[in-house]
């Protein structure tokens, strides 16, 4: 894959809730001396403030595959649209896709996995996610397609934080990373984040799959609940409160032992076939028996690519790593199948 | 993957490649299309080339950004672009513009009826402008994926997400629905009105015998089909999407069902375009690696037209006599065989 990405063009979902501020950074992406120009698929015209003709209206069509895999859902508008953008390549630099406040962000992913034609000409670099200080903590109470938008995220820009308090922002940002502790989070007022830290951020390129450290854990607490009077309430030294999320987590496996590659490979597909719906995202590093090369994978709900990457390094730990993002995720069941793995 | 050179394209295959005139339109082409004996290049941006068979070129400005799709009837070409317009070419090179969506809306398809109405579609709207200017339009439950009319009355097949709605703009009649779960990218009649075929999303064809509605499942495509040409005066449906050109039989009043498709010309490169000969049993098959080849459909005998080395062929026409090949890539290296 990252022989051929180079010319693809990146793809950066823009997705947040009602009122948290995308089209704020919208508007900053487009008008900010970059020096780079974008094709901007939006729901809401008349919304952006930029004069642009590459700024094209979208439907939300969220199609099934006929498959009979009834959470692979791809966005079919976007197939179309980003069809008819490639005829003008070579006139913008990147494409950024909004979507709106209710969506969910996995058939614009989705799409990108699946799509033979979206998938030679371009590339889905990033989910963004735009996250209301103030309310935030609410939506994830009564909003589901709030807490997606958190779990699938690669980034969080964690807006208006001028309007809470410093205890009720640690508050929030800890409730996010009780669903999601991987994305990269930035506390914006006026989204004013570099745009570095959103644009051209690769999350989905194979070769960055390793960047799968959790943000704020420290090494010593690897979340591998070895030890069983893990308390959820804990403070940490950052002074984030733990959460636990009722349905939303994130599940981190580690082995330092040789994984054989014909246990995990159909162990893996077997649970995504079989738990694939409530799976958002995974990733993982896998050092197998035999092989001197790292592998790593990700995925979105039922979709998965993999690939040899690259030879593991002199004095590296050869350390396997999976990571796992969702909904009521089996935790002991998964960790039980992946300990199954390991080579004898 | 490496490149690699066909072995196959020794001195053993018989080739015409120096009977091409090259062309170089000098920008990326989407498709091709006669009016006479004029090869017209649409662009993938603004403007359509006319060839002429002497090889002499004019380039005319046809929309103000991509263009995303056209058809012919040999006498005008309609084009349908990113800046709302619906455009009409003739012969002379005169361009004039058939509508405007109010919105500026993408036209994502055109059609062509042979007594010169045109359909167009922009979102989950189809439009027909009939001969005599009149203008009527429908909606879908979804976008548009591809327009088509019958080859008999006034009936437009509208193929969208889950199925295909055949409307007749002209009576009061509630349209008809052929219902089939997925997306459905483009849509053809065969000549003689019996069939319906639908281009997927998934690699694979559907199609309908109108009499009943009987489906009909075409699958096993490696990717999807993307060009569909009836050859033997619509007998059989030539198609884009395998490593050889599919030909699916249509003679029986089951069409291709409980039968196997004749596999022809294969190559180690997907077949991208495919077109029938008008007349003869020839049809000329464009690949992904540049080739362009004709085919003999009785016996798969094949004559080169163009080497591989390139990238793909995008663009495939013959003109309506059968005298006349053009064909592009789609970095806008064209040629023009004259037999």
């Amino acid at each position: 894959m990252s022989e051929t990405t180079a010319h693809k063009i990146p793809v950066t979902v823009l997705t947040g809730y009602l009122g948290a501020g995308k089209t704020t950074l919208l508007n900053r992406i487009l008008s900010e001396n970059h020096g780079k120009k974008y094709a901007v698929i939006v729901n809401e015209f008349g919304e952006i403030g930029i004069d642009n003709d590459l700024i094209i209206g979208a439907d939300e069509e969220v199609f099934e595959m006929n498959n009979g895999c009834v959470c692979c859902t791809v966005r079919g508008d976007l197939v179309r649209i980003l069809g008819g953008l490639m005829k003008r390549k070579g006139k913008f630099d990147a494409i950024i896709v909004e979507t709106t406040g209710l969506a969910d962000p996995a058939p614009v992913a989705q799409t990108f996995f699946v799509d033979e034609d979206v998938m030679a000409s371009s590339r889905l670099d990033a989910v963004v996610t735009v996250a209301d200080a103030k309310w935030l903590s609410h939506r994830l109470k009564d909003a589901p397609e709030a807490k997606n938008q958190i779990a699938f995220a690669d980034v969080i820009v964690l807006n208006k934080t001028d309007l809470v308090t410093p205890a009720e922002l640690n508050e929030v940002e800890a409730r996010i990373r009780a669903i999601n502790p991987y994305a990269k989070l930035h506390r914006t007022e006026r989204c004013q984040v570099a745009l570095a830290d959103v644009l051209e951020r690769g999350a989905f390129d194979l070769d960055r799959v390793l960047e799968i450290e959790p943000e704020f854990l420290d090494s010593s607490d690897d979340h591998d609940h070895d030890h069983h009077g893990h308390d959820h309430h804990h403070d940490h030294d950052h002074g984030l409160k733990h959460y636990h999320d009722e349905d939303m987590q994130s599940l981190s496996l580690r082995s330092d032992k040789p994984v054989d590659p014909h246990k995990f490979m159909p162990w893996l597909q077997q649970l995504i076939a079989a738990e694939g719906g409530k799976i958002l995202r995974s990733k993982g590093i896998l050092a197998f028996s035999g092989d001197d090369d790292r592998y790593v994978f990700q995925g979105v709900h039922m979709m998965l690519e993999g690939d040899h990457q690259r030879a593991w390094k002199d004095g590296e730990a050869r350390e396997s790593r999976l990571v796992f993002i969702g909904r009521e995720l089996p935790e002991q069941a998964i960790r039980d199948g992946f300990a199954q793995t390991i080579a004898a | 993957m490496k490149e690699f050179n066909l072995p196959d394209q020794a001195p053993s295959i018989a080739s015409v490649t120096d009977r091409v005139r090259p062309v170089a339109i000098g920008a990326p082409v989407t498709a091709v299309h006669f009016l006479g004996d004029k090869a017209v290049f649409i662009g993938a941006e603004e403007t359509a080339t006319l060839v002429a068979a002497g090889g002499e070129t004019s380039t005319v400005v046809l929309h103000g950004g991509a263009i995303l799709c056209s058809s012919s009837d040999g006498k005008r070409i309609v084009s349908g672009g990113d800046d709302g317009k619906v455009v009409a070419l003739d012969a002379n090179g005169a361009v004039s513009v058939v509508a405007t969506d109010a919105k500026r809306r993408w036209i994502d398809n055109v059609a062509l009826h042979p007594d010169g109405a045109v359909a167009w579609s922009a979102g989950k709207t189809a439009y027909v402008r009939g001969a005599k200017g009149e203008d009527k339009f429908f909606e879908v439950p979804s976008t548009v994926g591809g327009l088509a009319f019958a080859p008999k009355g006034m009936r437009l097949a509208i193929a969208h997400y889950n199925g295909v709605t055949l409307w007749f703009p002209n009576m009061a009649a509630n349209a008809e629905f052929l219902e089939w779960a997925g997306s459905h990218l483009g849509v053809i009649f065969s000549p003689d009105n019996r069939f319906l075929v639908t281009a997927m999303h998934e690699p694979a064809l559907h199609g309908w015998r109108l009499a009943d509605a009987r489906h009909m499942r075409m699958s096993g495509y490696p990717g999807r089909v993307r060009s569909l040409s009836w050859g033997i005066g619509g007998k059989a449906l030539a198609t884009s999407g395998a490593d050889s050109v599919i030909m699916w039989p249509f003679a029986s009043k089951d069409g291709p069902m409980g039968k196997e498709p004749a596999m022809l010309a294969p190559l180690k490169a997907k077949v991208t375009m495919v077109a029938c000969h008008p007349k003869q049993e020839i049809l000329a098959a464009g690949y992904s690696d540049g080739t362009v080849l004709m085919v003999r459909l009785g016996d798969g005998a094949e004559i080169l037209v163009r080497r591989n080395g390139s990238p793909p062929v995008l663009a495939l026409a013959w003109n309506a006599k059968g005298t006349m090949l053009a064909f592009a890539d789609e970095d806008g290296a064209a040629g023009l065989l004259t037999l």
